[in-house]
């Protein structure tokens, strides 16, 4: 006996199915703030800001991603912000320190870096707590370590210069160099950008790990029953903040030549809004990495078109709140009428 | 009569200073429907856990095909051919139904996703089991409690080779959907899986077990083939036999029949006070 097609349940209509994507908020979101500083903000039509609004998303961006498969992986991480300069220093002190190639505080940095994502990752599993806790922790330790190594190592509050140092050229071409496209100069964060949005999209929902990191937020404990590691997805996702904070920490540090001790404090809400705005829940199991990337274009946006606008800059904190509200909310709204069809 | 497939000798499991399950032996046949039947928290929770690899044992020694085993995780117990549908369904309500039927599972072309052979094999078994979803991207929050249940069952007997253990499956269903479940049941058992049947309901029980085993407080109280046992006995021993006559002596001085009908409370004697508002209701 087979049950008849149940008639109550209708396929979805194409419209619906697109509405009901994450990542659609973030999507009117950013094209109406593009609109706004599109018709306010001369300066914002011009072809060659382009690059310089890309770039300013991109040092977000490239930590949204990571944050955003955390945030569907059902966990947080705090401590996002100072890691990237923690991972900068790391690379400075250690070149500076032991007079190596630059080249050798560059791997040192990202072995530390995917170190304390791990760590984050296995302190979460063995204590059980909850991860706001945990980074929240790390979040400290590695702010009060960034400045008390830095006085030790360079005797102040920032490291000391590489610029003379075995390596250093050619670990700015890889890291903070640029290119032009046309009028456009593209600063090379943003092709990494590019590329990790990529990659974090791909293995989201095209691979088992994928799959994995969706059940694991969604809901832990159903996923290890039915076979699924768990602890290892997570403390993989941690290891995946880590790698990002490498990246954009060794841009920091080769860009400007050193790094300041108290930097990137802060940003890290910044990461979790810009996934939040891509339609990442909060509790987990749910979002986008597309979604976060745009989120990050919605702050890259703003935080220059404010200025171009010529308004007063101190109120783009006050701007980004009312987006994170509002996003939420849309996401909300989009998801429901979309599930209504 | 077929080998054990799955054999507990002497199982017990301890939490601190809780014996949760004491001296437990079950053998599970291939092609046998083994029913599990116990009050609440009679310990049909923790034995699930054990056999399905959530939980270790602490006394006795549990053998899968005569090989004594310890299932370090669920991941392991599965690879080995044991599936568990569990009672809260073990499924995402925010995933879709063909990635939470492959879930630790998944099929692969290269490093990526067969998403088309997938859906088509989620269907297929969907349709096997009598449901048909429109939409497999649809999340399985938004499908009904039975559908939840067929995507499950099916999913544990798709992957599950040689034991599949229900945990209540028929717990939160209706008449209809249980008697659905139910002849699943037989399906699995005539497609030579050994099935454990946790439930607390006889009647579901004896309408397709081969062989009944009830637990009291951590022990085996009754262990017996289908041929030793009628369904009156088997409801008797699982309501608590004795226990039941007792509790029906007790319950004689509660008078059953009767109804109360509606009467006035009296007034009492001391009056409020004067100027005391009155109350509106």
């Amino acid at each position: 006996m087979v049950t008849p097609t149940d008639d109550r349940v209708e396929t979805r209509s194409a419209a619906a199915k697109f509405l009901g994507r994450p990542e659609v908020g973030a999507l009117i979101g950013a094209s109406a703030v593009a609109l706004l500083f599109f018709s306010v903000a001369p300066a914002f039509r011009h072809v060659a800001n382009i690059g310089t609004i890309l770039y300013g998303s991109s040092t977000i961006g490239i930590m949204a991603v990571a944050v955003a498969l955390l945030m569907i992986g059902g966990e947080f991480d705090l401590s996002a912000g100072v890691a990237v300069t923690s991972s900068g220093l790391a690379a400075a002190h250690t070149a500076w320190y032991l007079g190596l190639n630059v080249w050798s505080g560059v791997a040192f940095a990202l072995v530390f870096s995917l170190a304390i994502g791990a760590f984050n990752g296995w302190l979460l599993h063995r204590t059980g707590l909850p991860s706001f806790l945990v980074t929240l922790g790390s979040f400290f330790v590695l702010q009060g370590v960034n400045l008390a190594m830095t006085r030790i190592i360079a005797g102040g509050v920032s490291s000391n210069s590489l610029n003379d140092m075995d390596g250093f050229d050619s670990a700015k071409a890889v890291f903070a160099s640029s290119f032009s496209v046309g009028p456009v100069t593209i600063e090379i964060p943003v092709l990494y950008w590019v590329i990790l949005t990529a990659i974090g999209s791909v293995l989201l929902l095209r691979t088992r790990y994928g799959n994995w990191i969706f059940a694991s937020g969604g809901d832990p404990a159903a996923a290890r029953a039915i076979g699924v590691p768990v602890i290892v997805t997570k403390i993989a996702l941690f290891m995946g903040v880590g790698f990002c904070a490498w990246l954009i920490g060794m841009h920091n540090l080769f860009k400007y030549n050193n790094v300041q001790s108290g930097q990137g404090v802060g940003n890290e809400f910044i990461y979790i809004i810009a996934a939040v705005i891509g339609g990442c829940l909060l509790t987990g199991g749910y979002g986008s990495v597309v979604g976060a990337s745009v989120g990050t274009l919605i702050f890259g946006m703003t935080q220059l078109g404010i200025s171009y606008a010529g308004w007063d800059p101190d109120w783009f904190k006050t701007f980004l709140g009312i987006m994170l509200i509002a996003a939420t909310l849309v996401n909300l709204y989009v998801k429901k009428k979309a599930d209504a069809r | 009569m077929t080998d054990a497939v799955l054999e507990l000798r002497n199982i017990g499991k301890r939490y601190g200073n809780v014996q949760a399950l004491r001296g437990i032996n079950i053998t599970v046949r291939q092609g046998e429907v083994t029913c599990v039947l116990g009050d609440n928290g009679a310990g049909k929770s923790t034995l699930i856990k054990i056999v399905s690899g959530l939980h270790d044992y602490t006394e006795g020694s549990m053998s899968l095909s005569g090989i004594v085993r310890r299932f370090g995780s669920p991941r392991i117990a599965q690879a080995l051919g044991i599936a568990t549908v569990y009672q809260d369904l073990a499924l995402a309500s925010l995933m879709s139904v063909w990635r939470n039927f492959f879930l630790a599972n998944e099929i692969r072309k290269g490093p990526f996703l067969d998403i088309p052979t997938m859906k088509r094999v989620c269907r297929e078994e969907l349709t096997k089991m009598g449901i048909v979803i429109p939409d497999l991207d649809r999340p399985v929050g938004s499908l009904s409690g039975g559908q939840r249940q067929v995507i499950a069952i099916a999913r544990a007997i798709y992957f599950g080779a040689r034991v599949i253990i229900l945990d209540e499956p028929t717990a939160a269903l209706g008449v209809k959907q249980s008697g659905v479940v139910l002849k699943y049941i037989a399906k699995a058992r005539d497609a030579g899986l050994g099935v454990i049947f946790i439930t607390h309901n006889p009647h579901h029980a004896y309408l397709v077990g081969n062989h009944f085993v009830i637990l009291k407080l951590g022990h085996v109280v009754l262990d017996a083939h289908r041929d030793e046992l009628t369904l009156e006995q088997l409801t008797a021993e699982m309501a608590g036999g004795d226990e039941l006559t007792e509790l029906s002596h007790e319950l004689r001085g509660a008078q059953p029949g009767k109804v109360v009908t509606p009467h006035i409370v009296e007034h009492g004697g001391i009056p409020a006070p004067e100027g005391t508002p009155v109350g509106e209701g």
